[in-house]
């Protein structure tokens, strides 16, 4: 008998352990960045461009990079997964075919990411004759975002009520006037948030514009879509790995990285911001 | 009342399309992959790329494209990374499901989120200036940049898909089954070694199967705290190249369209394949699942 206590004991001190060590990566995580990245954000970083072969000045061409691939990311992620989302969760019916959608959506979430980097490669900068750029990197990044837009925006439709739709089918409504006037306005701050998630995941990711766009260095910040640019997370990786003197740049780097988590923090804490928002309207 | 008929099946024909757009883009990175790597593979010839290990496409004299080095570099990384990720995940998932107080599972909820939306080359940073230098004091190697490295980081990136799916499972196992297995004189640890996670044991392999592909194809991670030593492995201690890092490291490099460019490519559809059916069994086994627990 008092075997079997122990056991458990020891048992459940086990799984408490697990939790402790998952929380403890998370914490070694950001206080090694933020200690170490802490002193070297200051305005210089956010607002020069690197000088003397990337060994002093700032990261801002790689800020204002990162949030335009960003935005161009979100042109082509928001529409593309909001419409897939509401087909699936509104006209579809549960058929085989609508089924092989799912199971698509779920695979192409897996597909790597490099893999995406390679398709770009392939479709928008050759095929489609975009060049490096950010046209081609925010759509290579669009498309890798697709699935977590459609499936974040699938969730806030359906915590739409059914009565709402049927109270305008039932007073005459088409059915796409019911979407419009009775399920749109009370699923798109849901769909907002969930996207706006997918789209932080987005900003931190390299591997896919590696070859899409993303620049070593770049003196003047991009003029049209179809100019190369600097990206946070590629300054990083270059800082760090593809710098002539990696030790010295070394709080340059951990700098980027603060800045790159605050980043994605900041669109994080947005996002949670605009759905609590958008639920108190909904409640007035 | 007529053109109201026509705009609503207009608007229905858009958003079908738009639901047809995923299958499109799925079939689409399968047909360019294979486009840009057949004549890579034609002139190297299947054998040679699967089965040798020599990858030398910068040789003096005949350049060779083995990739087996790159697929076992690739297999270490991956289980190493699991024999950490998958019994540290089902623990903390097993924690979360059965033993934490709502309180904690508060706080443990958005910590998983937060790990899961790290950027991956802030881990690889962190892989180079932490564990690396670490690894290089526990182990007396030079910097730390090895497959040890790879896994540890990787098992990080595999961690939160891991604990989210494995305690959907867990979850969804039926309540009246810990209820039986209590009442019959069980207490709470025998419940859950003995009757929950059994009872979740494909949602659980399907989710370390996710996490598995997960880290197959993480990229960053392994390119910056591996090493790259492009040499076949020898051990966990040595530098080792996977296919990612291989592809990342040399296609911003090679020339477009020679025998390189469709060689690497090569390299992606097989990573694309590999993740792609990984991906198509841990949903088969997820849905079988969910299926008979209902």
């Amino acid at each position: 008998m008092k075997i079997k206590q122990l056991k458990e004991v020891l048992g459940f001190l086990a799984l408490r352990l697990c939790m402790v060590l998952v929380m403890a990566i998370l914490v070694v995580v950001f206080w090694d960045i933020v200690t170490k990245g802490g002193g070297a954000v200051s305005w210089e970083l956010l607002t020069q461009p690197p000088k003397d072969g990337m060994t002093k000045g700032g990261i801002f061409p790689a800020i204002v990079g990162t949030l335009l691939v960003t935005l161009m990311t979100a042109l082509l992620a928001v529409p593309l997964g909001m419409g897939c989302a509401m087909y699936l969760n509104e006209y579809a019916l549960d058929c085989k075919f609508t089924r092989f959608i799912r199971m698509s959506i779920r695979n192409l979430s897996g597909v790597p990411s490099i893999v995406y980097g390679l398709f770009g490669v392939a479709l928008f900068v050759e095929a489609c004759n975009f060049g490096t750029s950010i046209l081609s990197a925010g759509c290579t990044l669009g498309l890798m975002t697709l699935p977590l837009t459609i499936t974040a925006s699938e969730e806030a439709l359906k915590a739409v009520p059914r009565s709402y739709r049927e109270g305008a089918l039932a007073l005459g409504a088409t059915k796409w006037q019911s979407i419009r006037t009775n399920v749109l306005p009370y699923a798109v701050s849901g769909m907002l948030t969930g996207t706006i998630l997918g789209l932080s995941r987005a900003a931190g990711e390299t591997a896919p514009i590696l070859f899409t766009g993303a620049a070593f260095f770049l003196p003047d910040l991009p003029g049209s879509l179809l100019s190369q640019f600097m990206a946070l997370p590629y300054h990083l990786y270059i800082l760090s790995t593809q710098h002539h003197d990696t030790a010295l740049v070394r709080p340059l780097a951990y700098g980027t990285a603060l800045v790159l988590l605050i980043l994605i923090f900041i669109m994080n804490l947005f996002a949670i911001i605009l759905r609590s928002r958008l639920r108190q309207m909904k409640k007035e | 009342m007529k053109i109201k008929r026509i705009k609503e099946k207009v608007v229905e024909g858009l958003f079908f399309l738009n639901g047809l757009i995923v299958i499109i883009i799925l079939a689409g990175i399968f047909l360019l992959l294979l486009k840009n790597a057949l004549p890579g593979l034609k002139e190297i010839g299947l054998m040679e790329f699967l089965a040798t290990g020599y990858w030398n496409p910068d040789a003096y004299g005949k350049a060779t494209y083995g990739a087996l080095s790159m697929l076992v570099s690739t297999g270490m990384v991956t289980i190493g990374s699991l024999l950490i990720a998958v019994p540290l995940g089902i623990g903390t998932a097993a924690y979360l499901s059965d033993v934490a107080s709502p309180r904690v599972r508060e706080i443990a909820k958005p910590v998983v989120e937060i790990l899961a939306g790290i950027p991956s080359v802030v881990l690889g940073f962190l892989g180079i200036v932490l564990v690396g230098p670490l690894l290089a004091k526990l182990t007396g190697t030079y910097n730390g940049l090895n497959a040890i490295n790879g896994s540890i980081l990787l098992a990080v990136m595999a961690l939160p898909t891991i604990i989210s799916l494995s305690e959907d499972a867990l979850n969804s196992v039926p309540r009246s089954y810990a209820e039986a297995s209590l009442a019959l004189g069980a207490n709470k640890w025998q419940t859950v070694t003995q009757v929950k996670v059994p009872a979740a044991a494909s949602g659980i392999v399907a989710a370390c199967m996710l996490g598995m592909g997960r880290a197959i194809g993480e990229t960053m991670t392994v390119l910056m705290a591996t090493g790259n030593a492009a040499q076949f492995p020898t051990g966990f201690l040595s530098s080792v190249k996977t296919m990612t890092s291989t592809i990342a490291i040399e296609l911003g490099e090679v020339a477009y369209f020679t025998t390189h460019f469709y060689m690497l490519f090569s390299v992606g559809l097989v990573l694309f394949l590999i993740t792609f059916v990984i991906n198509l069994i841990s949903d088969i086994v997820f849905n079988k699942h969910m299926k008979m627990l209902k």
